[in-house]
């Protein structure tokens, strides 16, 4: 089975005079080439999502720790393999009112990549790749040409965004916060296209969010972080369904679920001011179940084929290498 | 029971060079002390605007056309610039989208409360206000020594915590916020519900929630109010709105959640809403709804009161249905 991309012990220090902060810490994983899947990472603000992102697209270089595509390090890239990588690993961000040149029309935004990559021979060759994409997203083609941004509503130019990064034929997506500027009404469209795209064009997406609803709806398997350490992963229904570590817990408790007949938890809300983060666990100063040992740091451990957990509290099940995280991630 | 909030008629326009956009169109809303309501509906449908309104706010090139708004007996509409003052905060207090960005960051906490305060009650003595302000911090659960920090000591859900301090400061009838959560992540959100909540009932005071997410509405509301296109459609409780929502859209709107038990089925509301600017005839949502009539693309719907005490504005209700 060959690997498409691989995190290898990925940490991403952050330095600030004799203050360390680690954004990512120790993390390994892998997406392969032949089944594409959609992978949450999911977490608070500060828990090192975009960090994830900022990494996974090449943008910033792990502390410690490699990356590779298609089993080569990303920072060492030639030339030719580094545009390769730049076509087939895009990415969709947060805020569809922020990323387009007001000035261009969609016909020419979605025209840039085209060219710059040197997808197509002809002008027809260019619309028809165009034209393609904006169906994959669901959008006319006749209605979108011509067209500036600001006469798109924001859950259309979202999914303009996720056409551009279509027109390159991607292998990964990876999707910050896609749906979290966007109307409740259309969230529901922009999901179901992410969907379409891993299963009629087989593109891996990250989906980066901290919606644990939509997570649980898209995503077939699940990371969650805090404050840059895996918490808890695996297959998407087994976490949010049965959740075991005490912060996975905590964050499903809190899931404003829009069913009356499932009321928010009781769980106490720990204080969360305190910022000191011990050599331990990191969840340890708001865990309601901390105990002595959680001073130290708490390995992986296998709680069923697809569920693991960094907890003490699973200290009788098997060990999990965090090099093998993966293997715990359903595809 | 006298209601503390009473919204009859109002109208707001926005006169752009694209003509005039009705913003809000006859929007008629009760609200009892201590009740909960929240407010939804997509970008665009008027939800800030109403606020706004309800704040006499509105700035040029929009402007409150026809209305009132009416909080514990006094007439908003028809107060003088000075009188309105100091009417916001003490009778109604608002707490704006992504109002934990608009601390000032060079003043403490402490100062930025008082300034409040001296604004309405320029007799009180320092050592009041200050003993004040620090009660309403802590009536949101935030430790004393806030008072004397700065906003970036803060994290997102603290410095909410404090707009919500401001906003509780003179005690108003009528709290309006917009979003307040909307960029905190979920357990943090709950703290910051938990909170307004806990406010809410200790003061009696009667709260409108602006939103989208009809999770947290089902979480923590009484009512919820569904707007399209500048109206109304409909006004339930939350009961109502989650078994029997009666509006065509409040429908689609509550199939289009995400459920627990069936993973991975999307239900959008198909189409887009309207431009405010050539707002289709009749009733606006006629072009995107699946129990269109044929007077729904030529008269208008009036908003009428329900059997079951719900407000609706649909012709599939009411006489002559």
């Amino acid at each position: 089975m060959a690997t498409l991309l691989e995190f290898k012990n990925v940490s991403k220090i952050y330095k600030r005079g004799k203050t360390e902060t680690t954004a990512l810490d120790n993390l390994s994983l892998t997406l392969k080439d032949d089944e594409s899947t959609i992978l949450t990472v999911a977490g608070e603000s500060g828990s090192g999502k975009t960090t994830l992102a900022m990494l996974l697209l090449g943008f910033i270089e792990p502390t410690i720790g490699q990356i590779y595509y298609k089993g080569k390090d990303i920072s060492l890239l030639s030339g030719s393999e580094r545009m390769t990588f730049r076509k087939e690993v895009q990415a969709v961000f947060q805020d569809p009112f922020a990323v387009f040149n007001p000035f261009y029309t969609v016909e020419h935004l979605l025209e840039v990549p085209i060219k710059r990559f040197k997808l197509a021979k002809s002008r027809t060759e260019i619309r028809d790749r165009m034209a393609e994409a904006l169906t994959a997203v669901g959008l006319q083609p006749d209605e979108i040409f011509g067209r500036f941004p600001h006469q798109l509503s924001g859950g259309q130019r979202q999914r303009i965004n996720i056409a551009r990064a279509l027109v390159l034929r991607p292998k990964v997506l990876v999707a910050d916060e896609p749906v979290s500027m966007v109307d409740a009404s259309l969230r529901a469209n922009i999901l179901e296209t992410l969907r379409t795209l891993q299963r009629n064009y087989g593109v891996s997406i990250v989906y980066i969010t901290h919606d644990l609803t939509t997570a649980f709806h898209i995503a077939n398997s699940i990371m969650v972080l805090y404050r840059g350490s895996v918490m808890e992963a695996g297959g998407v229904e087994q976490v949010i369904k049965y959740p075991q570590h005490p912060y996975t817990q905590l964050l499903v408790d809190s899931i404003p679920w829009p069913d009356l007949s499932r009321r928010w938890g009781q769980t106490d809300l720990e204080p969360s001011e305190d910022t000191v983060i011990g050599k331990g666990c990191k969840f340890y100063s708001r865990c309601p179940k901390a105990m002595e040992v959680c001073k130290t740091k708490p390995p992986l451990y296998q709680l069923e084929p697809y569920q693991t957990a960094s907890c003490f509290l699973f200290k009788e099940k098997p060990q999990l290498e965090a090099e093998s995280l993966s293997k715990a991630l359903p595809v | 029971m006298n209601p503390v909030l009473k919204v009859v008629d109002l109208e707001v326009s926005y006169y752009t060079d694209a003509g005039r956009a009705k913003a809000l169109d006859q929007v008629n809303l009760e609200l009892n002390a201590g009740e909960k309501i929240g407010l939804v509906g997509e970008s665009g449908s008027g939800k800030s605007t109403m606020a706004l309104a309800m704040m006499r706010m509105i700035k040029p090139p929009g402007r409150i056309e026809n209305g009132q708004v009416i909080v514990d007996g006094t007439n908003l509409t028809s107060l003088s610039e000075d009188e309105m003052l100091r009417a916001r905060l003490s009778k109604i207090a608002y707490i704006p989208q992504g109002a934990m960005n608009s601390l000032n960051p060079v003043t403490r906490i402490g100062a930025q409360m008082i300034d409040a305060i001296k604004a309405h009650e320029p007799t009180m003595s320092k050592a009041d206000m200050k003993a004040r302000s620090i009660k309403s911090l802590e009536s949101v659960e935030l430790k004393p020594e806030v008072f004397k920090m700065y906003a970036h000591e803060l994290s997102g859900g603290m410095k909410q915590r404090v707009c919500i301090a401001i906003g509780i400061l003179l005690e108003p009838k009528v709290i309006i916020a917009d979003e307040p959560t909307s960029a905190l992540d979920v357990v943090t959100q709950r703290q910051v519900m938990e909170t307004i909540n806990k406010v809410q009932a200790e003061m009696g005071a009667a709260v409108i929630l602006i939103g989208h997410d009809m999770g947290l509405m089902a979480q923590s509301m009484d009512k919820v109010a569904v707007m399209y296109a500048g109206r109304l459609v409909e006004v339930s409780t939350v009961k109502e709105m989650f078994t029997e929502p009666k509006h065509p859209y409040s429908q689609a709107l509550i199939r289009s959640l995400p459920k627990l038990d069936v993973r991975g089925v999307f239900q959008g509301i198909p189409g887009l809403a309207p431009s405010l600017l050539r707002l289709p005839t009749g009733c606006a949502f006629h072009p995107r709804c699946q129990e269109i009539m044929d007077k729904c693309k030529t008269v208008r719907p009036e908003n009428q009161m329900l059997a079951s005490g719900s407000r609706v504005t649909c012709h599939l209700y009411g006489e002559g249905a």
